[in-house]
């Protein structure tokens, strides 16, 4: 037991302080993911889960998958993470903002081990982080909202408020806003991302009093059952394409595209050429996807829905673009300027004419 | 602000919805406390009940007999804890507690093949005439049959307790079990029966989660739901009626402040949030302020096991 | 026909070998939830038992163990007091939470100051003020309007849970996250960090604490005058009340006492492993506490042990998971089994199985 315990502690010396300054090519990849949710949550980690499948069947034998779900934030994702660098896993993605310190922790002390970080802001050199521009995709469902609304009143069940979730209502009422200037929207922070029941009765709250186009930031597909039921109200697919509720309500929807970067990382650690990166891609590079826009929208409407998405994608045009004051009537964006990524990624306050307080 | 944009009618209909699942489950254990025992284990029964319940529907097409496989599914969970508390006289605080733990685990077990999966509808019932009464049409009569399963059932269990041998039976075990099993009735037997039905309960109160008011599956869907109805079978004074309008008020409390919210009214969120919570317990201080445990209706020998030493 | 006999006294040998048996029952049942969930079941029971203490990675998961099972043993101590008197104090969890609200706005308050001597001995106090606040709500309302400890500490649970949200995104969120919710991270602050003692074994204050509240609370039961009236309550509430007991007194004591540790568990975990306040801070310890004092059977030697097997289990479970792919539901439904054996195998302890016929009954 003793001398069991003294080689190990060797290995252990050996494991940590190894560096190596290059990175070399490798014929296998042990590829982990640690996920914050169950793996069949149907919205987030899912889909995450799914991205990781579809990358491992890619590689096939040259990639073992290993993945530990329900992980908590904190502590324990510390531990999921060095245990799975001990295992001899090679790149290691961490699938949501909460693991961001205890990522920087652990790359620390494994610096052969690559790791990715979703959603977060701290590189290392052994660390790279990766976003989606969902807002483009929110730019394109406000645009519809806006299209589509008879009573001029729009529900969004917000879950907490931060930038991702602000950014998102911004870009969707900007667009409404600018295809129907009488729209208002009525938002419902739930602070949960995931609670079926009550995002069914904040779905209920917002139909009740009006509102007869429904966005969520929340992962449940609740608030479409609640929609389907009242009739004649307009979701989108949040996180999955939700197409079975297509094509009503859902008339189109947002999906976190996660595979193709999946595929890409793990091929440079196959070809040795992994270098931490700062990534945040939206529709045009393939990370936001748009779910199919159903036939419950008028095809003109959908053309145009459909050029604005392609426009954003194309860059050639920014969904936050001059002229925008805040909510407080201070300017912003001057006419034709367009928000840089630095103010977009810290976001926290709202445009002009959205109503209420974001809560703090 | 605009208060006006809500509809009381609307709100008061959806309450009855929003309130009863944890309606189902309270009713359940508040038989389950009258038999003397308390079973901490209400959130895991429910969320078992939700995955058989919605399992069964799916494959059957049916959501009646969804209903009846989660009642199923609840009782038959229930009885592992009746078998460790009646048989192997273990504490019910713990053990209700690893029934929770357990039921969330087997549960999310059972249903991985169900992710992304729609139930069968369940559709409202027509009561013709009724339905297009003012206000009280849409309040009351425009519902899908469990809601009016879950009132007839608090009716039920009243009468039960109030009229029937079997109820007096049962609060008897409740009230001093050493006594009445010198008078010959079995505790052990009718406590089981008790946290059986009590299961069975808390099982419908989890399908309803997951066949009518989401309708979906995913792991940990009743999010606590459990634990409150917990909360309102003390807060009912283990009354049935008394438990009815403590889970149409939680309900209404739960509805209203997203209402608000959807009204714009500028209340800070996370203290909307916590108003349910903070009623209950304020309701909880008025309704036993200055009273004993006896006016509090409490059932004496409730969370004592019962060994019988002759 | 089976019947069971009450006796005298528990039996000694048998509260050390109905444990024991328990975990071997676990073994052979969890064994065949594995395999059939298509899992080699003896690798797996390695996986979870055997590889944390004496595998390849030992030296790692044996401090970690000392890091999960720190806060169960602590809050567990706490509770096993109350629960010993018949005081349910089910809402650790909120108090834990609260202790970790307290204790890191106290750090937070001070930030970017270096005086770690005044820092962090502030720090502890608050945190067990905080715990100890939050649990005195349920304590004066239960002594003052006889309303149930149960339900109003399980009820502020989740006020606490809202609470802890509104700090991560207002008050306490780190100025410099770029708008992202979560305070600073303590550790980063070494003026109020909750650093390991020595690198490696994952022995943090918060360890050292637990460790002094076992011995702690078996001096108070074992030696003290509080102690014997606690269990008098328990055993007896109306010999109690002759024997010059004030319940009510007992009661502010074995709240205050609980929320007091589950306090100090949550700062210490802050400050700690887990280094910030986050929407999503706590992670059940606290109800998960409420098990380990069971199955300690209430007594402090058992709660170190009870701690420290729970802990296992959540570490050998998440090795088994990454490395068999075992789904994170099949290790709850373990833990769930192992919880069900353990309470039940406890019969054993306090009565006696005897063979009888029915006639002679």
């Amino acid at each position: 037991m003793k001398r069991r315990t003294v080689l190990a502690g060797g290995a252990a010396a050996a494991a940590l302080g190894m560096t190596r300054a290059a990175w070399a090519q490798q014929e296998t990849v042990k590829a982990g993911f640690i996920y914050v949710g169950p793996k069949n949550d149907g919205g987030w980690s899912q889909h995450h889960h799914e991205a990781a499948l579809e990358m491992a069947e890619h590689f096939g034998d040259k990639v073992e998958l290993v993945i530990q779900e329900s992980v908590p934030e904190g502590a324990d994702s510390e531990r999921a993470m060095t245990q799975m660098a001990l295992g001899g896993a090679d790149i290691i993605f961490t699938t949501s903002f909460g693991f961001m310190d205890p990522t920087i922790n652990v790359a620390a002390k494994f610096p052969d081990v690559k790791f990715e970080h979703c959603t977060g802001y701290k590189t290392a050199d052994n660390v790279g982080v990766y976003s989606a521009r969902f807002y483009e995709g929110r730019a394109v469902q406000g645009f519809l909202a806006g299209k589509m609304t008879k009573t001029n009143k729009i529900g969004y069940i917000a879950s907490f408020p931060i930038p991702e979730v602000i950014r998102g209502i911004n870009s969707a009422y900007i667009h409404a806003k600018q295809v129907n200037p009488d729209v208002e929207f009525a938002v419902i922070w739930a602070f949960t991302w995931f609670d079926p029941a009550k995002e069914s009765d904040a779905a209920q709250a917002l139909i009740e009093q009006g509102c007869d186009v429904v966005l969520q930031h929340t992962d449940s597909t609740a608030p479409q059952a609640a929609a389907q039921k009242a009739g004649d109200v307009y979701t989108f697919g949040q996180a999955a394409d939700m197409a079975e509720y297509a094509p009503m309500p859902r008339i189109s929807s947002i999906i976190d595209v996660w595979a193709p970067y999946y595929i890409e990382r793990v091929q440079a650690v196959l070809d040795g050429t992994w270098e931490s990166d700062n990534t945040w891609d939206g529709i045009g590079a393939g990370m936001v996807g748009i779910g199919e826009i159903s036939s419950a929208v008028p095809d003109d409407i959908k053309t145009e829905a459909e050029a604005l998405r392609d426009s954003i994608a194309s860059g050639e045009y920014h969904p936050f673009t001059g002229p925008l004051n805040k909510q407080d009537g201070s300017a912003w964006l001057a006419e034709g300027e367009v928000a840089d990524d630095g103010t977009l990624a810290g976001l926290n306050f709202y445009v002009e004419g959205l109503k209420g307080d974001i809560p703090s | 602000m605009d208060l006006s944009a809500i509809n009381p009618a609307v709100l008061l209909a959806s309450l009855m919805v929003a309130s009863t699942p944890i309606l189902l489950a309270a009713i359940g254990e508040l038989i389950v406390e009258k038999s003397g025992v308390l079973n901490l284990g209400v959130e895991g029964m429910m969320i078992t009940g939700a995955i058989c319940g919605f399992a069964i529907a799916v494959q059957t097409g049916s959501p009646a007999l969804g209903f009846v496989g989660a009642a199923a599914g609840g009782a038959l969970l229930s009885m592992t804890f009746g078998v460790l508390t009646q048989f192997f006289l273990s504490n019910q605080v713990a053990t209700g507690l690893a029934l929770t733990l357990f039921g969330l685990g087997l549960s999310a077990l059972l249903g991985q093949g169900y992710v992304g999966i729609k139930p069968p509808p369940v559709g409202d019932i027509n009561l013709g005439p009724l339905a297009d009464l003012p206000f009280i049409g849409r309040v009351l009569f425009q519902h899908d049959a469990m809601v009016y399963f879950s009132l007839l059932l608090v009716a039920a269990v009243w009468a039960f307790l109030k009229y029937t041998r079997a109820g007096l039976i049962l609060r008897a075990v409740g009230e001093s079990h050493d006594a009445a099993h010198a008078l010959g009735y079995k505790v052990v037997w009718v406590r089981l029966m008790a946290i059986a039905f009590g299961g069975a309960c808390a099982g419908l109160g989890g399908a309803y989660l997951s066949l009518v008011r989401v309708p979906q599956w995913t792991e940990g869907m009743t999010a606590g739901a459990g634990w409150i109805a917990l909360a309102i079978v003390v807060f009912g004074s283990w009354k049935p009626w008394r438990v009815l309008i403590g889970a149409y008020l939680f309900g209404g409390v739960t509805v209203l402040q997203l209402n608000l919210q959807a009204a714009g009214l500028a209340v800070p969120v996370e203290y909307l949030s916590m108003s349910p919570y903070l009623i209950t317990i304020l309701v909880l201080v008025i309704m036993s302020s200055g009273r004993g445990r006896a006016a509090l209706n409490a059932p004496a020998s409730l969370g004592r096991s019962f060994h019988a030493s002759s | 026909m089976i019947r069971l006999e009450k006796r005298p006294q528990p039996s000694r040998a048998w509260s050390y070998a109905t444990p024991v048996l328990a975990v071997v029952i676990t073994m052979i049942a969890g064994g065949i939830l594995f395999a059939f969930l298509g899992k080699d079941p003896f690798l797996a029971i390695k996986t979870i038992f055997y590889d944390p203490l004496l595998g390849e990675f030992a030296w790692y998961y044996r401090g970690q163990l000392l890091v999960k099972a720190g806060p169960l043993i602590l809050i567990a101590i706490g509770l096993s007091l109350g629960f010993r008197a018949g005081i349910w104090n089910i809402g650790a969890e909120g108090q834990y939470i609260m202790g970790a609200i307290f204790g890191a706005a106290v750090g937070l308050a001070f930030y970017p100051m270096e005086a770690r001597w005044l820092i962090f001995p502030l720090m502890v106090i608050a945190g067990a003020l905080g715990g100890f606040l939050w649990a005195m709500i349920p304590a004066i309302l239960k002594t003052r309007f006889n309303t149930n400890e149960i339900l109003v500490s399980l009820l502020l649970v989740y006020v606490a849970e809202q609470f802890l949200a509104s700090m991560a995104l207002g008050a306490l969120r780190n100025p410099e996250g770029s708008g992202f919710p979560g305070s600073r991270n303590l550790q980063q602050y070494p003026a109020a960090a909750n650093t390991e003692l020595i690198a490696g074994t994952g022995m943090h204050w918060g360890v050292v604490a637990a460790f002094i509240a076992v011995i702690a609370a078996y001096v108070l039961l074992k030696r003290h005058m509080l102690g014997y009236q606690i269990r008098l309550t328990g055993e007896s509430p109306r010999a109690a009340r002759f024997a010059g007991v004030r319940p009510n007194l007992l009661i502010i004591f074995c709240m205050g006492i609980s929320g007091a540790l589950a306090g100090l568990a949550g700062l210490f975990e802050v400050a700690g492993p887990a280094g910030q306040i986050s929407i999503d801070f706590n992670s059940g310890y606290g109800f998960t506490a409420i098990i380990v004092a069971f199955l300690g059977r209430l007594h402090p030697v058992g709660i170190l042990l009870a701690g420290l097997l729970l802990a296992l289990t959540y570490i050998g479970g998440e090795a088994a998971q990454a490395n068999l792919g075992l789904p994170a539901a099949a290790i709850q439904a373990f833990q769930g089994m192992l919880l069900f054996f353990l309470l039940a195998v406890d019969v054993l302890t306090n009565y006696r199985i005897r063979l009888r016929r029915t006639e002679a009954a």
